[in-house]
């Protein structure tokens, strides 16, 4: 009788532990997959293909004066000089439709790399010079592999002599990939070749440190006055209430609530980072007050007894003691708290933060995007070209949350004490 | 044994202590005597611990608890509007019953109550201060090479003498020992038993106590709590040995408790 008992016990408990070992398996399968993807689609991101080309600086032709400044080269047509630099390579191309077709190769901001190479060196004028421009989007694919060009014609977005040309290039070797440091560098394009997620970064971290500097202080000082000061009544029970509650509340409320009073009533920039930034510490505030209240009642009332013992006033127990002990904890939730803040799109599209911006915002006050509202925006890109960057932007962000957690694992190691 | 004739420091009258309608202390009246051990005994859950908080108002820390009555202190009333409850912590210190050194270092530990009382003008005095606390919790030769050590790495006993000394360290005049041994070995608890003794000499200590032989080694006095009752109060030897009271006789014969 018992003995049966025992044997039922066992088993259950067997089921119950392979139960639990294929729903981990499953979790990990899908975490394979997904990440696996995410980085074949999105490592060509960070790469970009260049033509090397043999750049003739004619001042003539770009209409430059000996003693030039920098507001002449505006005006000056490189992307002229490179279009020359390409019909020389096939001097049989004569037809002017051909010509249209080889020079669609090359990117047509071309312009910028050969502007930026004459400003750096003034004497490259009436020189030629050997420099990698950067492909089109769709040759950019192509070099990497991306493109199926056994498609027929009409199914590509490159021509038969096109892709002639483009092979004949590669085979001179004059193709090449790199590494695309620029992406980090530059704002938004409406050319894939040249849209890098710069801006986004920027924008992205404004709005961090903005969440961070009002939301820390605020939830610190609010958990401790609630867990610490407040008295018990009917008034502070349903403040906490509502405090668990707003952790809970779908992330757009708090975008209307941002546009509504931040915005029509304060008057602030719309789409600023400033903006995005107060709006996300509306969210992470929640998150940090729950994560510090549970660090400060974790705090052993043991420790608190003893400071008041002493004669230590209540402000000095909080200070010396409570809060020293509870801030490794605090912090822990915090960087969670910020992280769900990093990846919140849907608040930041209320308050206007998805516009097209190409310039990198310097200060909070200017218009900007964030990453996961980069993503979004790639996403929605028709282009072929965005598929890779937008896997990219996502393998950025990814890597920041799981920087963000790590941090969040060393503090809690590192400070946490015992007692 | 005659009982020296010693100063009264602490004067308790019709103390009644209230947990919401729950009365845990009933109209005690008790004086304590100073440099010496007076130590209270009863059951689990006879107030004596809630008493001994009294005296150093720990027990306002409670939303729900509620004293009445009057306790003088050296002369001064310690429920009046006017007394500080800081500065009356500084003049009575407390032990608790788990040692609960902060987790800081040892020399921090005791430097805590000088710091925040002002008590040193410089960093010379406090060293000294925080050295003569620890020598006279017979503390010093065990830690001296590491003051800067956490008081949590010491064993059961160290610590629980480093709370002594981090006590001792704001220059009280009462000391409460809330059942100071009850988490210690008997070899610690020896050591600190003889501690309490010696301090006795200088402090008015108050030990609330489950042991009864301990009582009778530490204590010149000792008061039988019973149900929020002061039952009896007497000269040690003479509770111990010829109780008045039919139910302190039962409790020290160990029939209850």
């Amino acid at each position: 009788m018992n003995n049966k008992l025992n044997v039922k016990r066992k088993s259950a408990e067997k089921k119950f532990i392979l139960l639990g070992r294929v729903s981990i398996l499953l979790a990990f399968v899908f975490l394979a997959v997904f990440l696996f993807t995410i980085f074949k689609t999105g490592i060509s991101g960070f790469y970009k293909s260049y033509i090397k080309l043999n750049i003739f600086f004619d001042s003539e032709y770009l209409e430059l004066p000996k003693d030039y400044s920098d507001s002449n080269l505006r005006h000056a047509d490189f992307q002229g000089i490179a279009n020359k630099a390409i019909y020389k390579l096939f001097p049989n191309v004569k037809e002017s439709s051909d010509k249209k077709e080889l020079r669609k190769i090359i990117s047509s901001y071309s312009n910028l790399t050969i502007k930026n190479a004459l400003r750096n060196d003034k004497a490259l004028l009436n020189k030629e010079v050997s420099l990698e421009i950067p492909l089109n989007s769709v040759f950019n694919l192509l070099n990497k592999g991306l493109l199926d060009e056994n498609l027929p014609q009409e199914k590509r977005n490159f021509t038969d002599l096109q892709l002639s040309f483009f092979n004949q290039l590669k085979n001179k070797g004059l193709i090449s990939k790199k590494f695309n440091w620029d992406f980090f560098k530059t704002g938004d394009s409406r050319a894939p070749e040249k849209a890098g997620i710069g801006g986004a970064l920027l924008g992205s971290l404004f709005s961090m440190i903005i969440c961070f500097l009002f939301s820390f202080p605020i939830g610190v000082a609010t958990a401790i006055y609630l867990e610490e000061y407040a008295p018990k009544n009917l008034f502070t029970e349903f403040i906490e209430v509502n405090i668990n509650n707003l952790a809970a509340i779908p992330s757009i409320i708090f975008g209307i609530l941002g546009l509504s009073i931040l915005i029509d009533f304060f008057e602030l920039p719309r789409g600023t980072t400033l903006v995005g930034g107060l709006v996300l510490s509306l969210m992470t505030l929640p998150v940090i007050i729950v994560s510090c209240r549970a660090a400060i009642k974790a705090v052993p009332p043991s420790l608190k007894h003893a400071a008041l013992g002493l004669g230590a006033s209540k402000t000095q127990v909080v200070f010396h003691h409570v809060l020293p002990l509870a801030l490794p904890g605090t912090l822990t939730g915090t960087i969670i708290g910020l992280a769900r803040a990093v990846g919140e799109t849907a608040p930041l599209l209320m308050i206007g933060m998805v516009a097209f911006v190409v310039n990198l915002p310097k200060t909070p006050l200017e218009q900007s995007t964030s990453l996961p509202v980069q993503i979004y925006l790639w996403a929605e890109s028709a282009e072929q070209g965005f598929v890779e960057k937008t896997s990219a932007a996502i393998i950025v962000i990814l890597l920041f949350l799981f920087a963000m957690n790590f941090a969040a694992v060393l503090f809690r190691n590192k400070f946490e004490k015992r007692w | 044994m005659v009982e020296t004739k010693k100063e009264i420091i602490i004067e308790c009258k019709n103390l009644d202590v209230y947990y919401g309608n729950k009365q845990a202390i009933k109209n005690v009246s008790l004086n304590v005597y100073d440099n010496q051990v007076t130590a209270l005994i009863g059951a689990s859950g006879c107030g004596k611990s809630t008493f001994l908080r009294c005296f150093n108002r720990m027990n306002d820390v409670i939303d729900i608890c509620k004293v009445t009555g009057e306790i003088h202190i050296n002369g001064e009333d310690i429920y009046s509007k006017e007394q500080d409850v800081e500065k009356l912590r500084e003049k009575v210190g407390m032990v608790f019953q788990k040692p609960n050194p902060f987790p800081k270092s040892i020399y921090d530990n005791v430097a805590y109550g000088p710091r925040i009382h002002n008590l040193t003008n410089s960093k010379k005095e406090l060293d000294e201060l925080v050295e003569k606390s620890l020598i006279k919790a017979s503390l010093f030769d065990e830690v001296k090479d590491r003051l800067k050590e956490s008081g949590t790495a010491l064993s059961g006993g160290q610590q629980q003498r480093l709370c002594i000394a981090r006590a001792i360290a704001v220059d009280p005049k009462v000391i409460l020992m809330d059942e100071p041994c009850s988490a210690l070995d008997p070899i610690a608890t020896a050591k600190i038993e003889e501690l309490i003794i010696e301090l006795s000499n200088a402090y008015c200590i108050l030990v609330v106590t489950h042991s009864m032989q301990q009582a009778a080694r530490i204590s010149k006095r000792t008061a039988f709590f019973h149900l929020g009752e002061l039952i009896e109060v007497g000269n040690t030897e003479e509770l111990f040995q010829k109780p008045k009271n039919k139910m302190t006789h039962d409790y020290i014969t160990g029939r209850f408790g």
